[in-house]
């Protein structure tokens, strides 16, 4: 098991490696001089001469990337510029919110498409299903941002039952955050809701086909224990798979959701750091990202070992 | 026996195309009987025939500024009403379909053929597949839109580099549904056989690897078209797409987003066309899907 | 006589299908008492497996339809609603599968699925339960059965998994067994001893077994009654000696030819019947087995034959039994 996971992880230094090139010359290959867009049009020839000394833009791009690089493996992020703090420290101040959305929209849309699904699945076929699955349809079709700015019309100016936009942090109460985290949870939950539904259903559907589910039947189990026990069990291996593998588009869309509704979160920080091109904030960002991706699927793939007896056997050899 | 022979191989030519014609047949009655492939490819069909006749009969500029007529809701002169600067929303709508629509559909298409050109060749041969896999694998760790964020930041806000932003995000699914279903096809016998009898690699791949990979290749190609609508719509609202004042869907959004306080049509007119679109090619790639992979279609039936 | 255990009356089975609705067991009628291990016997496609399955109205209940009865001590369990059936199943009538590979549950031990059918049918401690299915697990002559209680069904052999699956399916003393080729799948040393196991056990509880097979081997071997079935019908019914000595149908003449002699003449070729079963939605329509009967006539063609009894023992559905 132990030896496993150590293969399974060193198997993605290579990927890591690839994102960091490919993260690095994407951002450094960028036309126009980034210390001069940081001082503005009215800094002098030496002020941006200084800057470029200052940060290490003189240097041959292999040297900034090995240097960057070694930075990364000490832990190391860099420095923002435009906030004068390190990478790491801007990269956390803007977790909150982000990580706040992620989770909600998560759960959201866990708790109702598992039930959601399972039930399409159980009557397949009946109109229940065919509206389930126009649901999910039309979530699918609506990308979070343009339902966020739905929801924001309906909730926060025609109803006024919620705020608008804005953010209040946990630390001011749960319902004051909720309240601003409702809207830009549902708005990113939906399309994830509607992922997980056809999923599930598809899964359910593969499972309750199979002898064992007609075993289960022959024994005169109750409904609920063949459903939730026996197929749900095997189904989650596929349900969870899809959950690792829409992490990195729960984060995108966490990103472009933050900003319909002005949530001061990872998203604005990439923005804000485009605008000013600050690099090695964008660099750090991007690659942080990209770890918890990894993380997480690296969790995903240990939850198959729980769910699957099978897996287990197979890791221990 | 002699005589027997050519009348049974002309019977089982007649077979044969018969059976070619009945399988049409059959698909043709299957596609009409799939509801889904039949409602998605109205939807898209009719979105293409309303974008290209307004565009043909349409007077109004999408860029024409009107300051006496800024935010008018809809009526019969301005049927979406006008935006921040006067300028008729419905003209803005139909060019911004048109730029939409164009920049998703060209993204589609290169990211199939360079799918399909990276997957082939991964399956083919071994050591390219690793080094292809694992740039695969680097680039489906990005967040999508993260990573085309980042593209377009670099390269500047345009729409050739919407395009290229969507296509390096979108290549790696792609060359990884090409390249599954090919190894499949090159294990089987009659690949072996062709090598055996020494086709060569290009005759191999393309010729007879190649069209076996289409069912899940096509599928494919709507997904991509569907999520590049998406990801288009998102870049420009996040101000890092099509920019301004040339029209799309998404940057429609950004304008709407500023008054939505009093000017819902700048973002329900530009959102039903999204997802109108979105959603069309959703049912009709669901609908393939059921028509050309048996398995899922037993699964639904 | 005493009292049938199971008597299935005129059971159709049908399915709705996109291309319409096939009958897959068109009119099948047998009776089982309890003690007594009925054969039923066809190849496969014949509907012996959805016959089977329809006395658990096990198919997919939103396009199946039953029609005709199933008496079970009496009372037609075709009329049961699903929570009634519940109780039925697993706990009157247990049912085992061919392939115990896939039926069993992978993901859970085999203690865990034989203890969960204890908790459905009887209200008991999970110590006893426990013990209740460990006691079972041992009757089956499965080696330590201690310790297979906490294992996977993929840990197993393929011998053992078909015992745990016994043990299953038998945990709650059902009066009635059904059982779907539960040797195929198995090598024949093995299915001796499962068939062993399954005998013993029907002498211990006194059950009635509906054994379903196409291997007539197993029927010689097990059954004293024989249901020999062809496209959803029955074609002959008869007590094992009957059927083996003084076969009636062509099918069945057929059948027995099919099995290749050691002491006969070697240098004949084997017996095929010729043909192919026809599909079912292409019933012909006078007797189902006339295309590939070597007897058959306009009569055959043309009008479908009634089961008739030769004597009290043995039926047929041949217009022609007497002569052939």
């Amino acid at each position: 098991m132990k030896g496993y996971f150590l293969t399974r992880i060193l198997s993605l230094v290579p990927v890591l490696l690839i994102v960091s090139v490919f993260v690095f010359f994407l951002i450094h290959l960028t036309p126009g001089d980034p210390a001069s867009v940081i001082l503005g049009p009215q800094a002098t020839p030496e002020e941006v001469e200084q800057l470029r000394e200052q940060m290490g833009l003189n240097l041959p791009l292999y040297q900034q990337f090995f240097e960057w690089f070694t930075g990364i493996l000490r832990g190391d992020l860099g420095w923002s510029i435009s906030q004068n703090k390190s990478v790491i420290n801007a990269f956390f101040e803007h977790l909150g919110p982000t990580l706040s959305l992620a989770v909600l929209a998560q759960g959201i849309s866990i708790v109702l498409a598992i039930p959601m699904g399972i039930i399409a699945a159980k009557k397949r076929g009946t109109k229940i299903d065919q509206s389930v699955m126009v649901v999910a349809m039309l979530g699918l079709a609506i990308p979070s941002f343009l339902l966020g700015l739905l929801l924001m019309q309906l909730f926060g100016i025609k109803l006024q039952w919620l705020p608008v936009a804005g953010y209040e942090p946990l630390s001011s109460g749960l319902w004051e955050h909720l309240k601003h985290m409702i809207m830009p949870a549902m708005a990113l939950g939906v399309i994830q809701t509607a992922v997980i539904v056809r999923m599930t259903r598809s899964s359910m559907l593969d499972v309750l086909s199979t002898n064992y589910i007609k075993t289960a039947y022959a024994k005169g189990l109750k409904e609920r224990i063949i459903y939730y026990k026996h197929a749900l069990r095997n189904a989650s291996i596929a349900i969870i798979t899809v959950l690792g593998e829409t992490f990195g588009s729960l984060i995108a869309g966490a990103v472009v959701t933050e900003t319909v509704f002005n949530l001061p979160g990872i998203g604005q920080l990439v923005m804000n750091s485009i605008l000013r091109r600050d690099y090695e904030v964008i660099q750090g960002t991007i690659l942080l990202a990209v770890v918890s991706y990894l993380a997480v699927n690296l969790v995903v793939d240990m939850l198959y070992g729980v769910i699957d007896p099978r897996v287990r056997m197979s890791r221990k050899g | 026996m002699g005589v027997n022979v050519p009348i049974e191989n002309r019977d089982i030519l007649q077979t044969k195309t018969q059976l070619k014609k009945e399988r049409f047949r059959l698909f043709v009655r299957r596609f009409l009987n799939n509801r889904l492939a039949l409602i998605g490819s109205s939807i898209m069909i009719f979105l293409l025939l309303f974008v290209s006749f307004s565009l043909l009969f349409m007077n109004s500029s999408p860029l024409e500024i009107d300051p006496a007529n800024r935010l008018h809701a809809p009526s019969s002169e301005h049927w979406f009403g006008t935006d921040t600067f006067g300028r008729d929303l419905f003209s803005r709508v139909v060019h911004g379909g048109f730029v939409s629509l164009a920049v998703g559909f060209s993204a589609t298409i290169i990211t199939a053929i360079i799918g399909m050109i990276i997957g082939l060749y991964a399956s083919y041969y071994k050591f390219l597949d690793h080094i292809l896999m694992r740039i695969c694998d680097g680039l489906l760790a990005f967040p999508d839109v993260l990573l085309a964020i980042a593209i377009t930041a670099v390269l500047g806000p345009r729409p050739i580099n919407v395009v290229i932003a969507i296509t390096v995000v979108k290549i790696p699914t792609m060359a990884r549904i090409v390249r599954s279903s090919a190894l499949v096809i090159k294990e089987q016998t009659y690949i072996e056989a062709l090598k055996a009898q020494g086709a060569s690699s290009w005759r191999t791949l393309w010729m007879h690897i190649a069209p076996n990979t289409l069912s899940p290749y096509i599928v494919q190609i709507t997904n991509v078209f569907a999520s590049a609508i998406i990801l288009e719509a998102g870049l420009s609202f996040l101000g890092a797409g099509v920019p301004a004042p040339e029209p799309s869907w998404g940057n429609i959004l950004y304008d709407g987003k500023v008054v939505i306080f009093n000017a819902w049509w700048m973002t329900f007119f530009p959102g039903v066309f999204i997802v109108l679109s979105v959603l069309g090619l959703n049912l009709f790639g669901d609908g393939l899907r059921d028509l050309l992979d048996p398995h899922t279609n037993k699964a639904n039936k | 006589m005493q009292e049938s255990l199971l008597e299935v009356k005129n059971l159709k089975t049908s399915f709705s299908t996109e291309s319409g609705v096939v009958t897959a067991v068109d009119g099948v009628t047998f009776t089982v008492h309890a003690g007594e291990t009925l054969g039923v016997v066809g190849e496969s496609g014949c509907g012996k497996s959805v016959t089977a399955e329809s006395i658990l109205q096990l198919l997919n209940e939103r396009t199946t339809k039953y029609e005709g009865e199933i008496n079970y001590k009496g009372k037609n369990i075709l009329t049961l609603n699903k929570k009634q059936m519940q109780q039925i199943r697993g706990n009157e009538i247990a049912m085992i599968f061919q392939d115990a590979m896939t039926s069993l549950n992978p993901v859970f031990t085999i203690g865990d699925q034989i203890t969960e059918a204890i908790t459905a049918h009887m209200k008991m401690g999970r110590k006893e339960a426990n013990k209740k299915a460990i006691d079972m697990l041992s009757l089956t002559g499965i080696s330590s059965p201690e310790m297979r209680f906490h294992e996977y069904p993929y840990e197993i052999s393929g011998g053992m998994r078909q015992r745990a699956m016994i043990a299953m399916a038998l945990v709650c003393r059902p009066n009635l067994l059904i059982a779907d080729e539960p040797t195929t799948a198995l090598d024949v040393t093995i299915q001796a001893q499962i068939l062993e196991v399954i005998n013993n056990i029907k002498n211990e509880l006194n059950m009635g077994i509906v054994m379903i097979t196409h291997d007539l081997g197993v029927i010689a071997e097990v059954c004293t009654h024989v249901v020999v079935m062809y496209l959803g019908q029955v074609i002959e019914d008869a007590d094992v000696e009957s059927l083996f000595s003084n076969p009636a149908h062509p099918y069945t003449k057929g059948l027995l030819q099919c099995i290749p002699q050691i002491d006969g003449d070697r240098s004949r070729q084997l017996y095929t019947i010729e043909g192919i079963v026809p599909s079912l939605d292409n019933v012909p329509k006078g007797c189902r087995f006339s295309q590939r009967c070597p007897h058959s006539d306009a009569k055959c063609l043309n009008e479908p034959p009634l089961l008739e009894e030769i004597n009290d023992k043995h039926k047929v559905r041949c217009w022609h039994y007497d002569k052939i």
